[in-house]
């Protein structure tokens, strides 16, 4: 067993180093726990090479500010263990990780989830063929591998990230055979009101349009479009969409998807904290204070597994957690605590007002919620949407009862790429809100483990 | 499907892919060696033998479980590659090994 740490931070993200570095700081023990090889999570995965890499320059300023996160958590002494997966947090902040041969447990203080966000299922017609992935999978790539695209390429979907990664596919010099926009043409409208306020984000909506500019100037055809398929025999060979009504049809051997990211809610939900149905975001989140803390008292919660708010964000709300941390462990005091606070609290509302702008703005289609009949809403499982309707005709009254009659969220991902979808049909079924409806019942462990490994907790 | 940007800085190692042997940067992960040699399917789903293959690189979907180095299951998008590592698609469900002829 480790030695007990103030905190044991779960994700190295901006949010996870960030509270780990600040949290160093101020003289507490730290350690930060992480699946991935290098710091930086996803945003600025593997961001220590691919600053140097030969995606460098494409990649662009916002990518290379994850380096003077991960120097700052570097020069912090706080504790680093990555290639561990956590599977399973307890109640009074112990975590329990593996290393895919061994667990081991880290007894903590407060436990920080700073696990992030990930994709939005996108399920449409075809999605599990071969050659169809998500833009975040396509961006990864980019940045751990330099990895660019070749042959036809589509991108379908919605949101900041296709646009970012379109215009870090053409600054790299790669091809693009087009772009599918199934942003809804209503959202525009409904996210006018929030304008005035996203006008305080100024720079941010600068880049927006900048991404839309290049875009436009690099040639790449965009179709508005409101319906998306992936056809071809044993891989993607075709993708259909439906521009203005009608349907057109493409060559394709690599789709790449996006509706928006959502919360990681899998660890908190396990660990049995509050949960709530965030209707502008359309996703759960779990129910924090302006500390990161949840309604169990060691259990602590930074960045986006929190609700979606950006890189920036997540890093000051990892600095913020820590602070409360300390306090809360009595290592500073409140009114040390609160100065220490403030000059973050004002940072963090220059970035949080253009949210309900591109929330709104962004709302993914009511098909991607819940798709029609023959889309498999389960990957794991091969579960149909159809299937799971099936179950409220025959009275599942939530996704778990859904879950037992026909396996859906019971594979290896655990729900994870079809929680939302299973939600989703469920409500739209019987009339419900999703929050209603409510999520799967998560329960450890939280990734996939031989006996063999969880023995080795015994030794 | 992919290539790759020049990076002749990037050290190298050799891995078997599907029984053919590739050379690749050191910091590549199983999975993203499989899709640069354009392996396609890197499984088949268990349920309905359909091919699927990695689809979230970020270990969340599970897409990519494949045979590594003669273990079944391995999430190839989280597992760096390593010189001489065998990189095998996964036929269908992980068999049980108990050790006996029949296994």
């Amino acid at each position: 067993m480790a030695e007990m740490q103030d905190l044991v931070v779960v994700g190295a993200g901006p949010a996870g180093l960030a509270a780990a570095t600040q949290a160093a700081e101020l003289g507490l023990s730290a350690t930060v726990l992480d699946e991935q090889p290098a710091p930086g999570g996803q945003i600025y995965r593997a961001v220590e090479r691919a600053a140097q890499g030969p995606a460098a320059a494409a990649l662009g300023e916002d990518f290379r500010h994850g380096l003077s996160v991960v120097d700052a958590f570097r020069r912090s002494g706080a504790g680093y263990r990555p290639g561990l997966q956590v599977w399973q947090v307890e109640q009074s902040g112990e975590v329990l990780a593996s290393d895919g041969q061994r667990s081991e447990a880290f007894p903590a203080r407060r436990a920080v989830i700073a696990v992030g966000a990930s994709e939005r299922p996108v399920p449409i017609p075809g999605w599990t063929l071969p050659g169809v992935m998500t833009v975040g999978a396509g961006q990864i790539l980019l940045k751990s591998s330099g990895m660019m695209p070749s042959g036809e390429t589509w991108v379908a979907g919605s949101g900041p990230l296709p646009l970012l990664y379109l215009s870090q596919i053409i600054a790299a010099g790669g091809r693009i055979a087009g772009y599918i926009d199934t942003t809804p043409a209503a959202n525009g409208l409904a996210a006018g009101p929030h304008l005035f306020a996203a006008l305080r984000n100024l720079p941010y909506l600068r880049k927006g349009l900048k991404l839309r500019g290049v875009l436009r100037r690099s040639g790449i055809p965009v179709h508005r479009a409101d319906s998306v398929e992936a056809a071809g025999d044993g891989r993607v060979e075709r993708v259909r969409f439906r521009a203005g009504g009608a349907w057109q049809e493409k060559p394709c051997d690599l789709l790449m998807l996006h509706e928006g990211v959502v919360p990681n809610v899998h660890v908190t939900m396990a660990v049995g904290c509050a949960h709530g149905w965030d209707d502008r975001q359309k996703c759960f989140r779990p129910t924090l204070d302006e500390w990161g803390r949840t309604d169990i008292q060691p259990i602590l919660v930074a960045g986006d597994c929190g609700g979606i708010e950006g890189a920036r964000a997540a890093e000051l709300r990892g600095r913020l957690v820590a602070l409360g941390a300390a306090a809360d462990l009595g290592r500073i005091d409140q009114a040390t605590r609160d100065r220490l606070a403030r000059p973050l609290r004002r940072e963090l509302g220059r970035h949080l007002p253009i949210r309900a702008f591109l929330d709104t703005l962004f709302t993914p289609r009511p098909e991607v919620l819940s798709p029609p009949d023959a889309v498999i809403a389960c990957r794991c499982e091969s579960v149909t949407a159809g299937q799971v309707r099936e179950t409220v005709r025959i009275g599942a009254v939530g996704p778990n009862q859904a879950k037992s009659f026909i396996r859906c969220g019971m594979g290896p991902c655990q729900g994870r790429f079809c929680g939302l979808t299973v939600t989703g049909i469920i409500a739209e079924a019987t009339g419900r809100t999703p929050g209603e409806v409510g999520f799967f019942r998560i329960r450890p462990p939280l990734k996939t483990l031989t006996l063999g490994e969880l023995a080795a907790l015994a030794e | 499907m992919f290539r790759k940007l020049p990076d002749p800085a990037a050290p190298t190692v050799t891995v078997t892919i599907d029984g053919r042997a590739h050379t690749v940067a050191a910091h590549e992960t199983a999975a993203s060696a499989a899709l640069l040699a354009g392996m396609g399917a890197t499984r088949r789903s268990p349920v309905t033998g359909e091919p699927r293959a990695p689809f979230c690189m970020m270990g969340v979907c599970y897409e990519c479980l494949m045979v590594i180095d003669d273990v079944p299951s391995r999430q190839a998008c989280l597992v760096t590659v390593a010189d001489g590592m065998r990189i095998d698609r996964q036929p269908g469900a992980r068999a049980l090994d108990f050790g006996g002829e029949d296994a």
